[in-house]
């Protein structure tokens, strides 16, 4: 250790300085506030600070917000590829990214929960005795009275089926990629984004016409709220996966060293395991004995 | 290790400005976090003695003129936003102090200044996402700042109904941008607190030197990791919980609102969910510094090291299962108010391990009384007196009683204002030294220790009586016979004020004496890695892994 600059003797990643942590920060400052004052703006409210009323330029504020946010995500996991492909990434730090991605899907797991909490506390207890005004509004049952549920054994079952199917495809791109399959990965790899796609395009039509709406009722806003927590996450997986095949048509991945597909796919798995719950109990359990609206 | 100590601290540093903004270095982050909660809690602790100065007797004192001084009202208008002012400040006070002093002083600052040091780990796991853990509190902190001067409730600025925001106070309560704000303030703060946690946990697990198992690990990185667990698994719920007031508030849900089918309630089993886990965040990395200052300065190991690891395991876990304790007035069912007193009870079993295993350390020691040791025996004592407390208000028909009065306000002061926060000044005054080279003024740091201690008990004891008797929290005013404690409550407050300012002149006066603490002030008793390196320790440390034996 005589030279001061002599090679650390360890396998971790110091990382360089980076200037994307404190702009992802500053956009988040932007996007909060742009979002508060779109929020306003729906309701003819307005938002003055120092004297500026930001309610009148909120698409604005909220877009610069997001494309800084954008950026940095781009840029920043752009670095963190090209690490990757510099060496840094040895078994060990390979074994923090693997923690990492764990326990990331571990905290929206939690966040998830709320959702069920919420949709459960509703559908569980609708006529407490104590609950006088939710009762009078449900009627004592769950879907609330006057409510026309979806079919779960249409659309909703057709969209199980392409992410059961999606996370098989996954699963063979996985194993194309270990054997060194470069087309088998691609093929798998473009067929899952393609069923996202798909689950993502019949969500949006079943909740066009969906029998009920998003305000004033407790069903529609478990509904809505956790399945359309739901169909982004799907989207966000999609994107996930989208960057995975360009990485893989661009020669990225080796059958040792992929854990950024490996990270698509655990999070492609996680996003289908939420839906199965989804179906079972939002779209399943809760329509026995419910009226199906017709056409669905 | 001998090398490390004469290594070069310039190696690789970037410097100005790029190396605090752009940081990926442990210990600056550490710093960047450590200067912000320090910020953070003279605007906290600023909100809390204008409230007792407002508080020191009956009648509006001060806030109809900090109204009028602020949003320019006059007159019975004046008086108005008075109120309500107050009730952003109670708000404000319990929501900075939380996710802006304390857990930016503990986790973002002690521990990622010394985890990674004590486990023998050059850096932590990642160590750029550890820099937007740091970056996203300031945007939050300057949402909740501004939330202060935009509308809330009708003639009324800044959030109000208190840190625990329940419906439908949060949602038609108060329809002004200012708890929208606030929202988004908490979803910016959670976001970087669940990144710091996922860090913490990656770099225990993954990044100890070799030969340092779990069963070896100092404490303090012991209750960082279950910390981490705790954010990683409560924030998530909050999450949810805030997200929900948002659209019930500007998108027509009705979450919350019974007309709607929806249920108040349902928050508050939400926001309790993540609350309570919460309280264990905020003082178990406060257990782990203080097994170390006692083992330090009893200069015998910790009694009881596996015993007090599971004992906070233990308590946060069980911590996950308690929740409903704060809501036995919302008209759970009996047998749901047995099992959560009886849970929440359960926890006093692996507290009273922790406060009997550090009586047991320094049982037979031989014991120093420098200054992080006064802070330490200062904490047990008075963490002791909020743990009893606690017991007594987890009772479901006491706590009819108690409920949202002064003596809960006595009682989660004692454990946070008493417990935690003398936890961070005994940290501060234990690694001050290590963390910048220089040795404070003990004599300074002493002054600063028995004001404080005078003060904040002046402050909060009193309380305790004025809860009994029956006075609520959270209103601006009280009847006259509730005067006489008030008063000592609120001198209490102005002590404990002065006591910040020799915090603050010690800082000062410890920089500008420049003593050279060495790299161990603390003689043979402080047996963990950090006193191994230099003070301050090179910029990267244990390049080469130390080996434990």
């Amino acid at each position: 250790m005589a030279d001061a600059h002599a090679k650390p003797q360890h396998d971790y990643h110091i990382i360089a300085p980076s200037p994307w942590p404190a702009l992802a920060s500053l956009g988040a400052l932007i996007l909060a506030i742009g979002g508060v004052a779109w929020m306003q703006a729906l309701k003819g409210g307005s938002l003055n600070l120092f004297g500026l009323d930001f309610a009148s330029a909120n698409f604005w504020i909220f877009a610069i917000g997001m494309v800084i946010i954008l950026y940095v995500m781009y840029a920043w996991w752009s670095d963190t590829i090209k690490e990757g492909k510099e060496g840094h990434h040895t078994p060990v730090v390979s074994l923090h990214l693997r923690y990492g991605m764990i326990m990331f899907i571990a905290s929206e797991v939690m966040f998830f929960v709320a959702w069920f909490w919420a949709f459960f506390d509703a559908s569980l207890f609708p006529g407490e005795v104590q609950q006088v005004a939710r009762a009078e509004f449900t009627g004592g049952v769950w879907p609330p009275k006057g409510i026309e549920v979806l079919d779960p054994w249409h659309l909703p079952l057709y969209n199980t089926v392409i992410l059961l199917l999606s996370g098989t495809t996954v699963t063979w791109a996985h194993h194309a990629l270990l054997h060194g399959d470069r087309k088998g990965l691609i093929n798998g790899l473009a067929l899952t984004v393609g069923l996202g796609v798909l689950f993502s395009f019949v969500q949006a039509y079943e909740y066009m016409h969906a029998p009920f709406t998003f305000h004033d009722s407790i069903y529609g806003a478990t509904f809505f709220m956790s399945t359309g927590f739901h169909g982004f996450h799907v989207i966000v997986g999609t994107i996930f996966l989208l960057v995975c095949l360009f990485r893989a048509m661009g020669g990225d991945f080796s059958p040792r060293h992929h854990f950024g597909f490996e990270a698509a796919a655990w999070y492609w798995h996680f996003v289908d395991v939420v839906w199965l719950f989804l179906f079972a109990s939002i779209y399943v359990w809760a329509s026995f004995g419910a009226t199906i609206a017709e056409g669905h | 290790m001998a090398g490390a100590a004469v290594h070069d601290h310039d190696d690789h540093k970037p410097k100005g400005w790029v190396r605090w903004v752009y940081s990926t270095n442990h210990k600056d982050i550490g710093t960047l976090y450590l200067i912000f909660a320090i910020i953070a809690g003279i605007l906290g602790g600023f909100l809390s003695v204008m409230m007792r100065w407002e508080l020191a007797e009956p009648g509006i004192q001060i806030f109809h003129g900090l109204a009028s001084m602020v949003y320019g009202v006059d007159g019975d208008a004046a008086i108005d936003a008075g109120k309500s002012m107050f009730n952003a400040f109670t708000t404000a006070h319990g929501l900075v102090m939380i996710f802006f002093m304390v857990m930016p002083a503990l986790i973002g600052g002690f521990a990622n200044w010394m985890v990674p040091i004590m486990i023998g780990a050059p850096d932590m796991a990642f160590p750029r996402m550890n820099n937007i853990s740091f970056w996203l509190l300031p945007p939050a902190f300057i949402l909740l700042i501004l939330s202060a001067f935009v509308p809330s409730a009708p003639g009324a600025h800044g959030v109000g109904g208190g840190w625990t925001i329940y419906p439908p106070m949060s949602t038609s309560g108060q329809p002004g941008p200012a708890m929208d704000l606030a929202i988004l303030s908490l979803h910016i703060a959670g976001a970087s607190s669940i990144l710091g946690a996922i860090n913490f946990i990656t770099t225990i697990f993954n990044m100890r030197a070799p030969g340092m198992t779990l069963h070896k690990m100092p404490l303090f990185a012991w209750s960082v990791l279950i910390t981490a667990f705790l954010l990683l698994l409560s924030l998530p719920v909050l999450a949810g919980g805030i997200t929900m007031l948002l659209t019930d508030r500007n998108f027509g849900t009705t979450f919350f609102a019974p007309e709607g089918g929806g249920d108040p309630i349902l928050f508050q089993h939400l926001f309790w969910f993540f609350g309570h886990p919460e309280v264990y965040i905020l003082i178990l990395p406060g257990f782990g510094i203080v097994s170390h200052i006692v083992s330090t300065f009893s200069r015998k190991p910790v009694f009881g090291y596996l015993g007090m690891a599971y004992a906070m395991v233990a308590i946060g876990a069980v911590g996950f299962v308690v929740w409903a304790h704060h809501m036995y007035t919302t008209g759970l069912s009996l047998n749901t108010q047995r099992y959560f007193v009886f849970a929440t009870m359960v926890i006093a079993v692996p507290t009273g391990v922790k406060i009997f295993s550090w009586i047991a350390t320094m049982w037979g020691g031989s014991i120093s009384m420098r200054t992080p040791m006064l802070w330490a025996i200062g904490f047990i004592f008075l963490f002791t007196v909020g743990g009893v407390t606690g017991v007594q208000l987890a009772n479901a028909g006491l706590d009819r009683a108690l409920h949202d009065t002064y003596y809960v306000v006595a009682h989660f002061h004692y454990v946070l204002s008493l417990g935690a926060v003398f936890a961070i000044f005994a940290a501060w005054y234990y690694w001050f030294p290590k963390m910048t080279g220089y040795m404070y003024s003990s004599l300074i740091a002493r002054a600063h220790f028995w004001v404080t201690f005078v003060g904040v008990n002046l402050v909060f004891f009193p309380q305790h009586f004025l809860g009994l008797a029956g006075m609520p929290r959270r209103y601006i005013d009280y009847p006259d016979a509730f005067a006489g404690w008030n008063m000592v409550s609120s001198y209490g407050s102005y002590i404990s004020a002065f006591g910040v300012l020799i915090f603050l002149f010690g800082v000062f006066e410890a920089f500008s004496k420049k003593r050279i603490a060495g790299a161990n002030p603390w003689g043979e008793g402080a047996t963990t890695l950090e006193w191994q390196l230099s003070s301050p320790p090179p910029y990267h440390q244990w390049e080469q892994l130390p080996k434990i034996k």
